[in-house]
């Protein structure tokens, strides 16, 4: 008995853990623009890049 | 060998289109650092992003840069400069960091991510930028300490990337997109669904006879923890529609949907609490999690392309007005009463004035349709809405921007109120009038029939019926089939809306077209040179002089007329209804009206033909003949619309085109011509209440008010990402001839979504069968309604594609 209701706790809270991380990423706008990373992520950091990100 | 000879003189050779935007450069190329440009502006900007390390802009793709022949002055954003258009705009700001969205219509491709999300490598006062490639937006963050608006904007402005100003984006509050609540409510139901469904296992195998009484009560009370936000939050949407439903009298899909969900809920409620059974909550949640899903398909919509530009987004923001002898740019609000304004070429006028200085050759196309300009006097009154083509005016305002003509005739309540369609949907349709009172009625009456036979079970099937009849296939099948059918069309070139557009699509039965811009092509027309061919310097005079006139014959005449170095003209006068002449290099030219130019008026002008005689010294040299340039494939896409629809011509020209569309239009009293946007918007609400459902086609402004007045208004847009007035549906111009095909796809997909009612009732009438007797499980109710929905689903998509494929829109 004990078991069980122990194991439905752990995978509630590991199931609600997903669910805030999706709740979290929806306020954070991560499904307003699925075009622009796409191409983003494909572009070379320069040398001038990473000196700019240090600033 | 010889194919790839006569292959080569196609590749294009690079030396002659300029490195930064592309196009060609014939002429006066500017060679700058083994690099050709078309002109001054275009070198600018390779010289700015070059020196600041940019240079990977032209790496990314070729000839990635926007023409910059034609650049901003940098006075016009003067109005960026004040308090209340600058709080309008900004987003968010203290101390360090400033945000604004702008939205930059010109960004195109990846050069354009690069360098925009690269802005801060131009200017330390910009702290970051980002792009939204689909809605063209940039977010830029920057220290208001080191760079102003103003500044960024022309910092923007001068490498090319000039962002949108217009009335409506001034005034439009930020708001949070409505999809990411949408999104939140289908996460949580998945969530609750998918942990009910895992807490309901031994019950679905059988186990719960072996269960401790204890662990039974635990997930009871755990389905019902899981059920409440699946009540609460992700159902809201359904009971607010069915609330709203309810209120107009009208029983729409969602009220038996929120019935069914609502009697699941309380029943499971008291089972849980009573000990009885395990109730419906694994029904319920996955029942609104399908649903949400259909919502989904429903409302995704093109975020790229906005369909609610109203009149407004043409109107210019800012205005030069004269302060004490000086011109400084204000927003159009605050143009009062008795100011002097300057209005450039090709600007809008903001407010009824008077002319003081300057040649005003004013473009009422966007009230009255009429394409032709409109020469005025000094002291004329120039209404609102007019565009001044030619140099620059000096008016004085007699009426503020708000009482404007122009702003009257587009407040017009058609604009204020958008009616109501939910009633139209099928769905609801068939809800209101068949399917929910039908569900009362069987509810009621096999409560009725255990009352009397059994006491015991009658709550049971009375309360069953409303579970298993919950409309949740019926209510699945329409966004399905039509947001598939919104999917397919989009893929063409026929943007809808939303999916209730294929059914209001599907209803229409009278088709309205607008003739310039629509029917024809708006900046194309067939010009021939009647006479001797021109000689090179000839060409030089012909091109120097109609260069001077705005009339659209002169433009014509000119456009089509070969690149050349243009000269002075001397004596230069236009006739109104003749013809222009003047002096060139010496010679006489004149380019008119037969009667004008040669002073005979021996030429038949063919039917549907415009002709420009020219004479050069007195000597008759020839004639252009302009015939309007229609669209690709108008024949016989129009050939074939005639025989199915009733079909209209509404045309703010005049009547020179009429003998040309007769056989379109089969009667000459089905053509009107000479139509201001207020008689086309009038026309329509004739339509209207002959009890015809017209579709309206249209491109401009002056279409606007009939664009929403017919039950169907679809704007032809030549650039998707330009702006169109506010509409159902907008198609690519260059999609034009498969009208037809679309038309016929939104038919064959309410077939389809009938189709699928039909196998969703009779899941229904077998669900039912159980639910009577009151001897339904809920693992029946678990199973039997997401089978049905997925089935129902299926059936659609593949319906609807087998549909597109056979009328040839292939996927």
């Amino acid at each position: 008995m004990s078991a069980i209701v122990v194991l439905i706790a752990v995978s509630l809270v590991v199931a609600v853990g997903f669910l805030a991380a999706f709740l979290w990423s929806v306020r954070d706008g991560q499904f307003e623009d699925d075009y622009t990373p796409s191409v983003r992520v494909l572009f070379d950091d320069t040398v001038a890049d990473e000196e700019g990100e240090k600033r | 060998m010889t194919l790839i000879a006569t292959l080569k003189p196609e590749t294009k050779i690079d030396t002659h289109t300029c490195y930064h935007c592309g196009q060609p450069a014939d002429r006066e190329f500017i060679a700058f650092q083994d690099h050709i440009f078309c002109c001054k502006g275009c070198q600018t900007v390779y010289d700015i992003l070059s020196s600041s390390n940019l240079g990977q802009y032209y790496c990314l793709n070729e000839n990635p840069g926007v023409n910059r022949k034609e650049s901003t002055p940098a006075e016009y954003f003067g109005f960026l400069d004040d308090t209340n258009v600058r709080s309008k705009m900004i987003v968010f700001s203290d101390a360090k960091r400033t945000r604004v969205v702008l939205q930059i219509p010109l960004i195109h491709c990846s050069s354009c991510i690069w360098l925009l999300e690269a802005l801060y490598k131009l200017h330390p006062g910009i702290i970051k930028s980002q792009i939204n490639f689909l809605k063209r937006e940039a977010t830029i963050d920057f220290d208001e300490n080191k760079i102003s608006l103003r500044e960024l904007v022309e910092l923007l402005s001068k490498i090319g990337y000039e962002p949108e100003f217009n009335f409506a984006s001034l005034n439009k509050k930020a708001v949070s997109n409505p999809m990411k609540a949408y999104y939140m409510k289908l996460g949580v139901s998945f969530f609750c669904f998918g942990n009910i469904m895992l807490a309901s296992f031994p019950e679905y195998l059988g186990l719960d006879a072996t269960l401790e009484a204890s662990n039974h009560r635990l997930f009871g009370f755990l389905n019902l923890g899981l059920a409440l936000p699946v009540l609460l939050f992700s159902a809201q949407d359904f009971f607010v529609s069915a609330w709203n439903g309810l209120k107009q009298r009208f029983l729409n899909i969602d009220v038996p949907i929120v019935l069914g969900i609502l009697v699941m809920f309380f029943r499971s409620l008291y089972e849980i609490l009573s000990q009885t059974g395990a109730g419906y909550f694994d029904t319920m949640a996955s029942l609104v999690f399908l649903m949400l899903v259909g919502r989904m398909f429903q409302n995704k919509s093109y975020n790229r392309i906005s369909f609610e530009h109203d009149f407004r987004s043409y109107f210019p923001i800012s205005a030069m007005i004269n302060i004490d002898g000086n011109w400084r740019s204000m927003p159009v609000s605050e143009v009062k009463t008795g100011d002097r304004l300057l209005i450039r070429n090709m600007e809008l006028i903001p407010a009824d004035s008077i002319l003081v200085r300057g040649d005003a050759n004013i473009d009422y196309s966007f009230v009255t349709g009429e394409q032709t300009p409109v020469r005025h006097e000094n002291g004329a009154m120039i209404f609102a809405g007019g565009r001044q083509m030619g140099s620059s005016l000096e008016v004085e305002v007699v009426k503020p921007v708000s009482q404007s003509y122009l702003t009257q005739l587009w407040n017009s309540d058609i604009f204020k109120t958008k009616t109501s369609r939910d009633t139209t949907a099928l769905a609801n349709h068939i809800s209101h009038y068949y399917f929910t009172p039908v569900i009362l009625l069987i509810s009621f009456m096999a409560m009725g029939y255990w009352m009397i036979f059994d006491p015991t079970r009658a709550l049971s099937a009375f309360t069953s019926v409303l579970i298993i009849t919950c409309p949740c296939a019926l209510a699945l099948s329409s966004p399905f089939t039509l947001g598939n059918i919104v999917r397919i069309l989009g893929k063409h070139g026929f943007y809808l809306k939303n999916a209730n557009v294929v059914e209001l699509i599907n209803q229409t039965d009278a088709l309205v077209f607008d003739k310039t811009g629509t029917l024809t092509k708006p900046d194309a027309a067939h010009v021939e040179f009647i006479g001797e061919p021109f000689t090179e310097h000839e060409n030089v005079l012909v091109k120097s002089l109609s260069r001077h006139s705005v009339h659209p014959l002169s433009r014509r005449v000119f456009d089509s007329l070969p690149q050349a170095e243009l000269i002075e003209t001397e004596d230069y006068s236009e006739k109104s209804g003749a013809g222009i002449s003047g002096k060139a290099d010496g010679h006489d030219i004149i380019l008119g009206s037969e009667k004008f130019a040669a002073g005979t008026l021996e030429h038949r002008t063919e039917k549907g033909e415009s002709c420009v005689f020219l004479s050069i010294d007195g000597k008759m040299r020839g004639y252009f003949s302009i015939r309007t340039a229609y669209r690709d494939g108008f024949s016989k896409l129009l050939h074939g619309l005639k025989s199915r629809y009733d079909m209209y011509l509404l045309s703010g020209d005049n009547e020179s085109e009429k003998v040309n569309l007769l056989h379109y239009f089969r009667e000459g009293d089905k053509m009107h011509f000479k139509q201001s946007p207020a008689a086309k918007l009038q026309f329509i609400s004739e339509l209207n209440s002959k009890g015809l459902r017209p579709m309206m086609i249209g491109d401009g402004l002056n279409d606007a008010g009939a664009l929403q007045e017919a039950a169907v208004g679809v704007a032809i847009s030549e650039n998707i990402n330009h702006f169109s007035p506010a509409c159902d549906a907008i198609l690519d111009a260059r999609k034009f001839e498969k009208l037809d095909k679309f038309l016929m796809l939104s038919r064959y997909g309410v077939k389809v979504m009938q189709g699928s009612f039909l196998i969703s009732f009779c899941y229904n009438i077998v669900g039912m069968y159980f639910a009577v007797q009151g001897t339904m499980s809920p693992l029946f109710a678990a199973v039997i309604m997401p089978v049905s929905s997925v089935t129902v689903i299926l059936f659609t998509t593949l319906a609807s594609n087998l549909a597109a494929r056979r009328i040839g829109l292939h996927d």
